[in-house]
């Protein structure tokens, strides 16, 4: 087991992808955050939150629950069982550039059934990925890559990341297992 | 949300809530929670039973369960076949059984039965492969209607613990009152069942449950009050002197209601007699949920789609290994 990433460096690595989603918003445009449940969700509403600061406007925020959409449904590996939570989106995704919030980019299957569970609630002026850990395309299963990664570092697909957060595990981490 | 996620669905039919424990109960409804979003969107689908087949097959008349499990399956992506007793080669003597294999031969999922035997669904679930969903069965159950009730009640109540719930009308001929008095008990509630002697069932001794036979000795003391119907067509003969009488003591009216507490909810599980059980004003009015259960019903069944779809995939899988 080793720390790749401790409390003081998701601050700041978040606080680095803060800014640059900041910088790309045109003028006039709106943007929203939508996070992919459980932790997408979590580093989502951090987002959200230093987002609508640097901003200075409120930026709405969402969570997606992907299970319907996942391509592994009607061949479930072992006996894990999916848990629909249901989606949250209380704003309308029309015309908003939506930030598409996970923490680890592995395979691409994720984001993949979350652009589709996303165009199913309406369309968005554009769909952007942000990850906080972008393990590189070693393990890469579909032709997705992350527009904002927080943390980019090659791990062979033999290893397992891991990510601690604060609002649902003890503390603020990465583990690489 | 589906907080008890330790817990496995591993049931790949639905033939009553009598068989379900507390834990179970509770993940249909915590999943049912995650489906009533779809209903809400300007896109009402979704993709999870993409490629299965569900077959509606009704044996007895339903308007409100045929319709909400077409849509329920429907909204989860799903081909639905209708099989009707009327328009089918039932009337030419072939089995139930043969009926259900003929209809599998065809490559179907999941079948949705509603029959007027009692256990003809779970008769069913023992000859052949696909999942079973009892949608009502005789006198017997009517799972998923237990399922939205105690869904809307928990929606309005936040929980059942504790919950004086009052049953209240032909308890005998009715399924729902049946899988109601399983589904509430199991999940804390305390049940009253209310209603003239001969409309209790002969067994209710037997059951988790306090018999009343006067709705005004309960009336202030429910949280809940379930007016059911009398089901005339179940009956051999009328079971009480006359239907003004019936509604003299067990209909639920305006002046009934104003000894109710003031949160008191009313349902109905459909069709309703107005001015027989329920005064027009009552089930329109502001403690009336009986609307609600109908749009819940179709999160519940969605559910419970996806639930039993998901265990026959993991049988499936484990058989193949």
């Amino acid at each position: 087991m080793k720390v790749i990433l401790d409390a003081n460096q998701i601050k700041v690595v978040l606080g680095e992808l803060t800014a640059a989603i900041a910088a790309d918003v045109p003028a006039g445009m709106d943007i929203a955050i939508i996070g992919i449940r459980s932790r997408g969700e979590i580093i989502a509403r951090r987002l959200s939150k230093s987002l609508s600061e640097s901003l200075g406007k409120a930026v709405p925020f969402g969570t997606l629950d992907i299970t319907l959409y996942r391509d592994d449904l009607n061949d479930p590996h072992g006996q894990d069982q999916p848990i629909v939570q249901g989606t949250i989106i209380p704003f309308d995704v029309n015309e908003k550039i939506v930030i598409l919030v996970d923490d680890v980019l592995y395979t691409g299957r994720s984001t993949r059934a979350a652009m589709d569970a996303l165009i199913d609630l309406g369309r968005p002026k554009a769909v952007r990925l942000a990850v906080l850990i972008d393990r590189g395309r070693s393990g890469r299963e579909l032709p997705i890559q992350a527009d904002y990664a927080a943390h980019k570092v090659d791990i062979p697909p033999s290893q397992l990341v891991e990510v601690n957060l604060v609002e649902t595990d003890e503390k603020d981490q990465v583990i690489v297992e | 949300m589906a907080k008890n996620s330790k817990l496995k669905w591993n049931r790949k039919h639905l033939l009553g809530i009598r068989d379900l424990s507390a834990g179970e109960i509770e993940f249909i409804l915590d999943t049912a929670e995650g489906f009533a979003e779809i209903s809400t969107r300007s896109i009402k689908k979704a993709p999870p039973l993409r490629g299965k087949v569900v077959v509606n097959m009704f044996f007895e008349d339903s308007t409100r369960t045929r319709l909400s499990f077409t849509l329920a399956a429907s909204r989860l992506s799903a081909d639905i076949i209708d099989f009707t007793k009327k328009a089918s080669s039932v009337s030419t003597g072939e089995t139930l059984i043969d009926t259900a294999r003929n209809i599998e031969a065809l490559g179907i999922d999941i079948v949705v039965i509603r029959h007027n035997a009692g256990g003809a669904p779970k008769l069913l679930s023992r000859n052949i492969n696909a999942c079973v969903i009892n949608a009502g069965d005789g006198f017997n159950e009517h799972p998923t209607q237990a399922l939205l009730d105690v869904y809307t009640i928990r929606q309005a109540k936040g929980s059942l613990k504790g919950l004086k719930i009052g049953i209240v009308g032909d308890i005998a001929h009715s399924r729902v009152a049946r899988s109601d008095i399983w589904a509430m008990t199991k999940l804390g509630a305390e049940v009253t069942l209310i209603g003239p002697p001969t409309l209790m069932p002969s067994c209710v001794d037997r059951l988790p449950v306090n018999v009343c036979y006067k709705l005004d000795d309960v009336i202030e003391r429910l949280d809940v009050i379930n007016m059911l119907r009398i089901q005339f067509e179940r009956m051999g003969k009328q079971q009480f002197p006359s239907i003004r009488e019936y509604s003299h003591f067990f209909g639920l009216n305006v002046e009934r209601m104003k000894r109710a507490k003031g949160d008191i909810i009313v349902m109905h599980p459909g069709p309703i007699n107005r001015g027989l059980e329920i005064e027009s004003e009552v089930a329109d009015g502001k403690n009336s949920v009986i609307l609600k259960q109908v749009s819940n019903g179709l999160a519940v069944r969605m559910a419970v789609l996806f639930l039993v779809n998901q265990a026959a995939m993991r049988e499936a899988k484990s058989r193949k290994k």
